[in-house]
């Protein structure tokens, strides 16, 4: 790994996402959008139903928590299809760069990214629905890291198809995580699932994130089980995510895929 | 004969053959390229001369063949090779919202080129399109673009560069001005180049040895005015054009 041109890489999404406003409002655009809308709804059903109970602010957090799993997953994704669209890929490629160190940039500029919006949508969930992120204590960390790496392990998979299927899938980017949202219990508990699908939830690391969450926000502490059980997963989704996008890479060269990539 | 300094082969090919789901692109190409010379690579479209270059710069992995440069086996120090070329080509680009010093600055941090100011400075000098420091690269001029595109070629001083197609957008007074600038740079520095073009006039004028290929095999090398006069005609685009017409060409030649 050598920091330097892994740096250098960092400088470039810089420069690329300070100078584009339209990057700069798609960063925050649709996470105070999809905020604002679960706000009001939450706001709607305690005000409404005498029957909610007050935990039912869990939304929010569900929104901020999924919009940080999306992040990290587009954080890749998006870089690499950053590449694409400039025709910048072969130069990038042809560059004294390794894989690795290409995607621990993108780890990186996606870490900053969240780091950013999750700062935004906190103070707008504090200031306009009284909900305070923090009150999950040192929970929060654990739950925010198991995201991350589940978002990163995802967008090595979605990338490795991109560069399997060509730019015309360029649409999975966006589309990926919204296959696994209905699965992984984001806006409601693992229960409400059918039952033979329950077990299927439980092997998705974000379920027990989002089950851990909620454990929290119903004050029923550190939901230890639930962080292990994700922890150990999420290693097994980083390894396989790895395995994919080198295994990928590798056939992308033997069939001419990252030149046809590079100049479409 | 070579002089002395082009003696030493920096790229050394042998047997190459490159498959792409059964269809031969590169049926078997074998050359060497030495310091300091410019090699040109010219064939009709699908002569195998793109992948060749894929190949040469490991975006490709070969089916089978060896490929050697600067005396090491490409794949296994495939990073270490590329610290020591680099490439441009008309068909890519830079990204297109970073001015133009931003692209080369994190390029020549990439390569790890020290005093990369000064670099940068001297090179858009050298292109004549300093007063372009300061735009945003996406809007360039194409000709401006491929300028822009091989000052991040130079940035890292390469000791092997690979053009392909670099005048392909230019007009003509541009490309000849980069042509002689690209032949006063191979002179200054000694770089060795490997060049494609489609337009054979670039080629006679840059090149010192050429490598025709057809159908995914070289069917003549030599330097340029060797191959007009292997197949008896005046110029490499009258040579061009019959080889890209001539079904049984391979055939003819080998007689």
């Amino acid at each position: 790994m050598n920091w330097r041109r892994v740096g250098a890489l960092i400088l470039r999404y810089t420069f690329l996402y300070t100078r584009s406003m339209p990057r700069i409002l798609e960063m925050f655009f649709w996470p105070v959008m999809d905020l604002l809308v679960w706000g009001f709804v939450t706001m709607y059903l305690l005000k409404g139903g005498k029957a909610v109970p007050s935990y039912f602010t869990f939304l929010i957090g569900a929104m901020i928590f999924w919009d940080i799993l999306y992040r990290s997953q587009q954080a890749i994704t998006i870089s690499f299809l950053e590449d694409v669209w400039a025709r910048n890929l072969l130069n990038v490629f042809v560059a004294p760069i390794r894989v690795s160190e290409f995607i621990v940039a993108t780890y990186v500029v996606g870490f900053v990214k969240i780091m950013v919006i999750v700062a935004l949508l906190t103070v707008l969930a504090s200031s306009l629905y009284s909900f305070n992120l923090f009150v999950m204590g040192i929970s929060l960390i654990p739950l925010f890291v198991n995201l991350l790496l589940m978002g990163w392990a995802i967008g090595m998979m979605t990338t490795a198809l991109i560069m399997r299927l060509g730019q015309s899938a360029e649409a999975l980017a966006w589309g990926i995580p919204f296959l696994i949202q209905p699965v992984c219990a984001v806006f409601y508990p693992l229960n409400i699932l059918p039952k033979w699908l329950q077990p299927i939830s439980l092997a998705i690391p974000a379920t027990h994130v989002f089950e851990g969450m909620r454990d929290v926000l119903e004050n029923k502490g550190m939901p230890v089980g639930h962080l292990w059980a994700a922890f150990g997963l999420n290693l097994l989704y980083l390894a396989a995510g790895a395995l994919i996008f080198s295994r990928i890479f590798d056939v992308a060269r033997r069939k001419g895929l990252l030149a046809k990539l590079g100049t479409q | 004969m070579f002089p002395s300094h082009m003696t030493e082969a920096i790229v050394q090919v042998e047997h190459l053959r490159k498959e792409f789901d059964g269809t031969v692109a590169v049926a078997d190409v074998s050359f060497e390229v030495r310091r300091g010379e410019i090699v040109g690579v010219l064939g009709p479209n699908g002569a195998g001369k793109s992948t060749t270059i894929q190949v040469l710069i490991g975006l490709t992995t070969p089916t089978a063949g060896t490929i050697r440069v600067f005396g090491q086996d490409l794949e296994k120090n495939r990073v270490d090779i590329l610290q020591r070329c680099n490439f441009s080509s008309a068909y890519t680009g830079l990204p297109s919202n970073l001015k133009v010093w931003e692209n080369l600055l994190v390029f020549s941090l990439i390569y790890g080129v020290k005093n990369h100011r000064k670099k940068v400075d001297e090179l858009l000098e050298l292109f004549e399109i300093a007063h372009l420091r300061g735009k945003i690269t996406g809007h360039l001029s194409s000709g401006e673009s491929t300028r822009v595109n091989l000052c991040k070629a130079l940035l890292n001083d390469p000791e092997l560069l690979l053009l392909d197609e670099p005048t392909a957008s230019l007009d003509p007074d541009i490309a000849d001005k980069v042509r002689k600038l690209l032949r006063r740079v191979q002179r200054e520095k000694g770089i060795t180049m490997i060049y494609t073009s489609h337009n054979m006039r670039d080629v006679e004028e840059v090149c010192d040895r050429v490598l025709f290929m057809h159908k995914g095999r070289i069917i003549a090398e030599g330097t340029p005015r060797q191959v007009i006069e292997k197949f008896q005609q005046n110029t490499l685009e009258e040579v061009f054009i019959r080889v890209a017409r001539g079904g049984d060409l391979l055939g003819e030649v080998a007689e």
